[in-house]
Formats: structure tokens, sequence, C-alpha cells
């Protein structure tokens, strides 16, 4: 008890040094947070991608489309329980700021594979029947003002023209990370204009979707897949949506791994000044460090009160930097809604957040513990601070 | 009367430890400073120099990027007719029709999928591109099913060496040869004959028509011609600003990232000196009020101080460019997301970052030593001299 209030007396001596202290670890600590969280959103689609579902790709890359011949040939292989395809359609909405991604799909099984996606029924059904509709998620529709019934027109990059859609459908997602910001139209409404436009490109899809039936067949249905077609002018690479996400991700990883580097070094920076601040207390208390050595405290004693201080003063800063985390968070996710729809704090990273406030704190010590516990009493004593 | 300079150098040299501390942290945020500006001063750098100003890129309107477009040979053919394009020294218009695919390929070490591009080529696809130079093997012989690769290509990815074969489009590729194009984009692709390419992809229309200028200034009446010419649905930009369009989304991020690591950094350093400042004025209230008995003005004392905290700044930023200097060693290889393929470049340090970065630590250093030097500025003779 004396020395939690040694400790604390301690860290108030200063006012004025203790507050800029903590004002230093917490921003280091909010910012720790913050690209964690950043890193961990680039991983989302990876984890929010489902197990039971497969990808089917032209093998050379993903730019080179598949013939949807393959449809009928994919559903007979043993274990998949629907197929369904679509096309990256890379539409522009306004200009090139305004990007969101839009998909060719056939409508019916398309979304049954994504139960994710959730729709009133009657909305659905329109979707499904009318070939020039469409469907968007939540967010999208309430950042333009989209309503049901609306004209949508698209500038086609990959499909060139002007591409008008009536919006049928408004989806919201399952959960709070899943993707509210797709548009997606009938594949046929696509292929029909391109068969009459070029006739070359018609009756090709971008990537077939396939739901198997359990994720333990998962492997070897991909395998069968691709067996069938080996050798044939479109050979194709099927793997779990996991791992083609993850090979997206992985791309990109370059920067990624950058941030996280950068994340490490903020809290080295705030360690270098957690640390200056305790040295030069410790420096300025060295004659009463000697006065207590002669009292009869040991060197045990003197690393308690100096830790003890340090420590305290870090997590002070790091529980403040973890809270505002918090509407920080919130903040992104309303002013930069375009950009960070979901930016969500997660447990881990406030446990991280602490461990490294505390890991500041005794770091910070350990120099002036040393310094404290090598003095020589006398010494001490006849130094002037 | 002023207080004479190395007053404050050797009281910074009296409290070692604390003057190490603090420069370090302003050395990290130095380095993270100047590190985001040579990223990004390298990615403008390989994009700059992989165009050329003199050339025409022709692809299809509204298509961002080659891998989107699409440039029927009829269109090119008409193109090719136009008065504008420069004839080459064997008579023949300095123009090449190109193909550019994107393939998946393994990098050597970590088995990881990178986009990779293949660009089909004609005979004049070397003469308007002078920055691309063969280092190791030959030439692919038109019409055969050999390729050449860029060095990043070579070095990273499997079967990308020479006499290595890719195995794409139903078809063994061998590699006969490896090319290097300064630092530009071309690093990241494999060449091939262009014809040779499109009938193994499959592919009927080039993606793009690549041209010199006969006359660098009319190149906005060729625009409107190309671009207004019923036949054609063609965009026509020059090359340098074809690769800077592909990478704004690139250099826009590494810009945002870049300002905002800086500040918030920057924040925790500044906090950092203005606590050791702070605390170097509170551990000389006597001499201060020594030095002002003895006839210094308050300017002087508050001088003294600013080239203290201005000297921690200085000596923390001079940390950080030295170790950021050490980054050009690096080379960041990464997906661009607008064309969806492998875009290498490395960090470089230009001496206008060096002199940014310098610039930055002083203000850092100003900005924490301000307050505190006014503190002791302004401290009262006989009081300061009471204390101790």
């Amino acid at each position: 008890m004396f020395f939690v209030k040694l400790i604390i007396r301690n860290a108030f001596r200063h006012r004025l040094r203790t507050f800029l202290t903590v004002i230093g670890v917490a921003i280091a600590v909010l910012a720790f947070g913050m690209l964690r969280t950043l890193v961990g959103l680039w991983y989302l689609g990876v984890e929010h991608a489902s197990a039971t579902r497969l990808v089917t790709r032209n093998a050379i890359s993903l730019v080179f489309p598949l013939p949807i011949s393959y449809y009928d040939r994919i559903r007979q292989v043993a274990g998949v329980k629907s197929v369904s395809y679509g096309d990256w359609f890379g539409g522009i909405y306004i200009d090139e700021k305004h990007f969101f991604p839009n998909y060719a799909i056939e409508p019916r099984y398309y979304l049954d594979l994504y139960p994710e996606f959730i729709f009133p029924p009657e909305e659905k059904e329109a979707f499904v029947r009318d070939r020039k509709g469409c469907v968007v998620g939540r967010r999208l529709a309430v950042r333009y003002g989209w309503k049901i019934g609306d004209l949508i027109t698209l500038k086609g990059t990959i499909y060139p023209g002007q591409w008008e859609f009536v919006l049928r459908g408004i989806y919201r997602g399952k959960e709070k990370g899943t993707e509210e910001r797709l548009l997606m139209f009938h594949w046929d409404y696509l292929n029909e204009t391109l068969k009459k436009s070029v006739p070359r490109r018609a009756d090709q899809v971008g990537y077939y979707m396939i739901g198997v039936e359990s994720p333990a067949i998962a492997a070897q249905v991909a395998q069968d897949v691709d067996r069938i077609f080996k050798n044939s002018l479109a050979e194709t690479l099927t793997e779990t949506e996991q791992a083609f996400h993850m090979g997206f991700v992985s791309m990109t990883e370059a920067i990624m791994i950058a941030i996280q580097i950068v994340s490490y070094v903020v809290i080295l920076i705030i360690m270098v000044v957690a640390a200056n601040t305790m040295a030069m207390t410790a420096r300025e208390r060295v004659p009463e460090y000697a006065t207590m050595k002669t009292m009869g405290f040991g060197p045990m004693h003197m690393a308690i009160i100096i830790f003890g201080e340090s420590v305290f003063i870090a997590v002070t800063g790091g529980i403040c930097g973890a809270l505002l985390t918090f509407p920080a968070s919130r903040w992104i996710e309303t002013e930069l809604v375009e950009y960070f729809p979901y930016f969500s704090v997660s447990m881990t990273t406030i446990y991280l957040d602490l461990a490294a406030a505390c890991l500041v704190g005794v770091v910070a010590a350990i120099f002036p513990t040393w310094r404290s516990s090598t003095i020589r009493i006398a010494e001490g004593l006849r130094r002037i601070g | 009367m002023v207080i004479p300079c190395y007053y404050s150098f050797r009281n910074l040299w009296t409290r070692r430890l604390t003057t190490v501390l603090t420069s370090s942290g302003m050395a990290m945020v130095v380095f993270v400073f100047a590190a985001t500006m040579m990223l990004a001063e390298g990615l403008s750098k390989t994009l700059v120099e992989t165009g050329s100003y003199d050339n025409v890129v022709v692809i299809r309107k509204s298509a961002n990027s080659e891998v989107q477009s699409g440039v029927e040979r009829s269109q090119a053919a008409i193109v090719e007719s136009d008065p504008e394009v420069a004839i080459g020294p064997d008579g023949r218009p300095l123009l090449d029709k190109e193909l550019v695919v994107l393939f998946n390929l393994l990098k050597r070490h970590t088995n990881k999928p990178s986009n990779v591009v293949i660009r089909g080529v004609g005979p004049a696809g070397l003469l308007l591109r002078p920055q691309v130079r063969l280092i190791e093997g030959r030439m692919p012989r038109p019409g055969s099913t050999e390729v050449i690769a860029g060095k990043n290509i070579a070095d990273r990815f499997q079967g990308g060496g020479v006499g290595e074969t890719l195995r794409f489009a139903m078809r063994d590729w061998t590699v006969v040869g490896v090319f290097v194009a300064g630092s530009t984009g071309f690093n990241s692709e494999i060449w091939g004959d262009v014809e040779q390419l499109m009938q193994a992809f499959r592919r009927p229309v080039y993606s793009s028509v690549l041209f010199r200028l006969r006359d660098s200034d009319r190149f906005d009446g060729l625009k409107e011609r190309l671009e207004s010419d019923p036949r054609l649905t063609v965009d026509a930009k020059r090359e340098t600003r074809y690769y800077a369009d592909q990478a704004e989304a690139m250099a826009r991020f590494l810009h945002i990232l870049g300002l905002s690591l800086t500040i918030i950094f920057s924040l925790g350093a500044v906090i950092g000196a203005m606590i050791t400042m702070y605390a170097a004025v509170a551990n000389r209230t006597t001499e201060i009020g020594t030095m002002r008995a003895l006839g210094f003005g308050r300017m002087s004392i508050l001088a003294a101080f600013m080239i203290e905290s201005l000297l921690l700044g200085l000596v923390g930023g001079l940390l950080g460019v030295f170790a950021a200097s050490f980054m050009q060693l690096i080379t960041i290889s990464t997906m661009n997301w607008q064309t969806f393929s492998e875009l290498a470049f490395s960090f470089a340090l230009t001496i206008d970052i060096v002199w940014k970065s310098l610039l930055f630590s002083i203000i850092m250093g100003f900005v924490g030593g301000a307050l505190p030097a006014v503190r002791a500025a302004r401290m009262s003779i006989v009081e300061a001299l009471r204390e101790s």
C-alpha cells in the first residue's frame, strides 16, 4: 500500500511532464490500434469467405474468360450442390472516383449461394424476373440515394457503352462486415447485348461459383473440376473462395507488411519518449534514492518504485489510447464511409494496445532502475540535481 | 549580449542519454517521413521513365488500361496510316501493334502467385523504347515460341530465367533472353512475338497501338483527329500521361498514408522534445537566473534554448535521413489495383527529400522547444536565483 501511494505521488510530481507522456503514449497506442485495424480490414474478405464455395477461373489468369458450355459439365461433378457464374463488369458510375464493384451474374442460383445477402423475398423475385434489373447493397443505395425502380447507368470499361439498369432490390448484409457496396445485374443482359455488338465475346463467363455439399469434400471437388478441363483451350483453376481472396491479398502484401512494420515503429518511438521521461525523472531523484537507501530500502524497493511509476504512466496512456480508438473508428466509419464502410476494432487489438503500453512502461524503467540500484549512497547524496 | 552557441551544444552533450533518446525518437519519425516520400518518388520515377513524351498510346475508348483495351486490326491499320506517325530508319512507320495479357506466375521462393504482364511486340517495339536493353541471351526469333523476360521476372519468378520454360496457352515458351529497362515497369514484363501470342491466346484483336510522333507539338490535333474519326473508337494519350494515370490511385494512396502517418508520429516526437526541453529548463533554473543577473537579456536566453532544441531536431533529422538512405536498396513489388498487374518500384532518395526531411526535423525541434524556451525567458531573476 505504501508503495502504491509513493508511486502515485511520484507520478504526479511533475504534472506537466506526466501529462505530456500520457498524451504521447495515448497517441501512439491509438495509432497502433488504427493501423492494426487497417491491416485487419485487408484480410476481411478472406475471413468472410465461405468454406463451401469454390471459385473456378481460367488457369492463365482472371482476365481470361471461360466458355458458358462448362456450366453443365461442372454441374455433373459429384459433390457439387449448385453452380452459378458471373463476370467482373468493371463499369464506372459518374466517374472513376465513384468506384464500386459491379458484376454480371446469373441471378437465381448466384444469390442462393450467398445466404449472407439478405433480400426481402419480393425484391429478389422482381430482380430474377427483370432482365434489365439489378440489385445493390444497402450502403451503396444510401450513398447515392437510390430507390427501388430507379434507373442506374454505368459506363462500361471492359464492355464499352452506356449500360442502363433498373434497381429491383436492395440487400443488407447478415453480419456487420458483409460487403454492402456491390452492384449485380443479369449476365443474360450483358450476353444478349454482346451477341449483337461483339459476337466473339459472347457466351463467356468470368468465373464459376460452385456450392459444394460440405467443406470436407471441397478439395476433391476442386480437383475433379480441374481434371475435366485439363488440356483444353481454357484450362481451369478451382480453389476455395478463401484461397481466391487470399490470392488478391497476397499480391498487395508488400504494402500491408510495410504498414505493419510502421505500426511497430510508432511503439518504438513512444518507447524512446517514455524512456527519456523516466531517465530524466531518475536523474533528478538520485539524491532521493540515496536517502532512501540510507534508510534501509534495498534495490528491490527502488525497482518497484521506478517500474511502478513507469508502468503506471504508460498504462494510463494506453487506456486513454484504447478508449479513444472507439470514437476514432466510429468517426472513420461515418466520415470516410466510402473507403472504410466497416472499421471495427477487435478485442484482440485492444489487448495488444494494452500489452504494448505495458511493454513501453517496463522498457522505459529498465535503465533508470539499473542506475538507481548501482548508485553509491555517498555519491548520490553529494550530487546536485 | 549573446550567449555563445556552444553553451547550447555543451548542454546537449552533458545530458547525452536524454539527447540520444529524444533525437532517436525524432529520427524514427523523420525516417518514416523520408521513407514514404522516397516511396512516392520511386513510384513516380518508375512511371515517368516508363513512358516517353513523344510516344502516343492508342487504346479503346473508355478502357483505362491496355489489359482492358482491344483495338481491331482494321482500326490499327487506320492509325498506322496517319501522317503524324514517324518513319523509322528502315522506312517503315515507327509504330507497334501490341498485345497485353495478364498471366499468373508463381514466385520463386514463396510459391505465391502474382499477375504478370505478357506483352506481344512487333519489330518496332524495341525502337520505340530505347530504355529496354538485352543483357543476357538473344532476342526471340519471329514466329517462334520464344520469349524474353524482364530482369524482375527472371530473378523472382519460377521459369523466368534464360533457358527455362513457361507454360501458358497450351504451349511451352522458352525464355531466350533477359532485358533490363532502367527503373521502368517493363522490368516486370515478359515479351514475345505479337502474332504468335495472339494465336496462342486466341485473341483476334490487338490491345494497344504505340507510335512515335513525327512532330511532338502536333499531338493535340492528332488526338482530336483520331478520337473523332467515326471508324475508330479509341483514346489517344501521350505515353507519359498514360502511365501516370495507371498508378494514380497507388500514388494517392501512398501520399495519404505517408501524410497521416507523419502527422501522427510527429505528434509523439514533438511531445518527446517538449518533455526534454521542459526538463532542461527546470533543471537549470538557477543557471538561468545567474545568466540573467550577469546581464544576458531575455532574448538571448530564449535564443539559447531554441538553438538547443533546434540542434536536437537536426541531430534527429540527420540520423533519420541516414537510416532512410539505406532503404534505397529495397524494391517493393505489389499489385497495382488499376491495371491488376505486378508493379515493382524502389525507394528513391533525392536532394529535395533530404532537405525537406531536415527542415521537417528542425520544425519538430522548433515546435517542441518553443514553449519551454518561452518559459525560460520569462523567469524573473530573483525567483530563479532563490530556487535550488
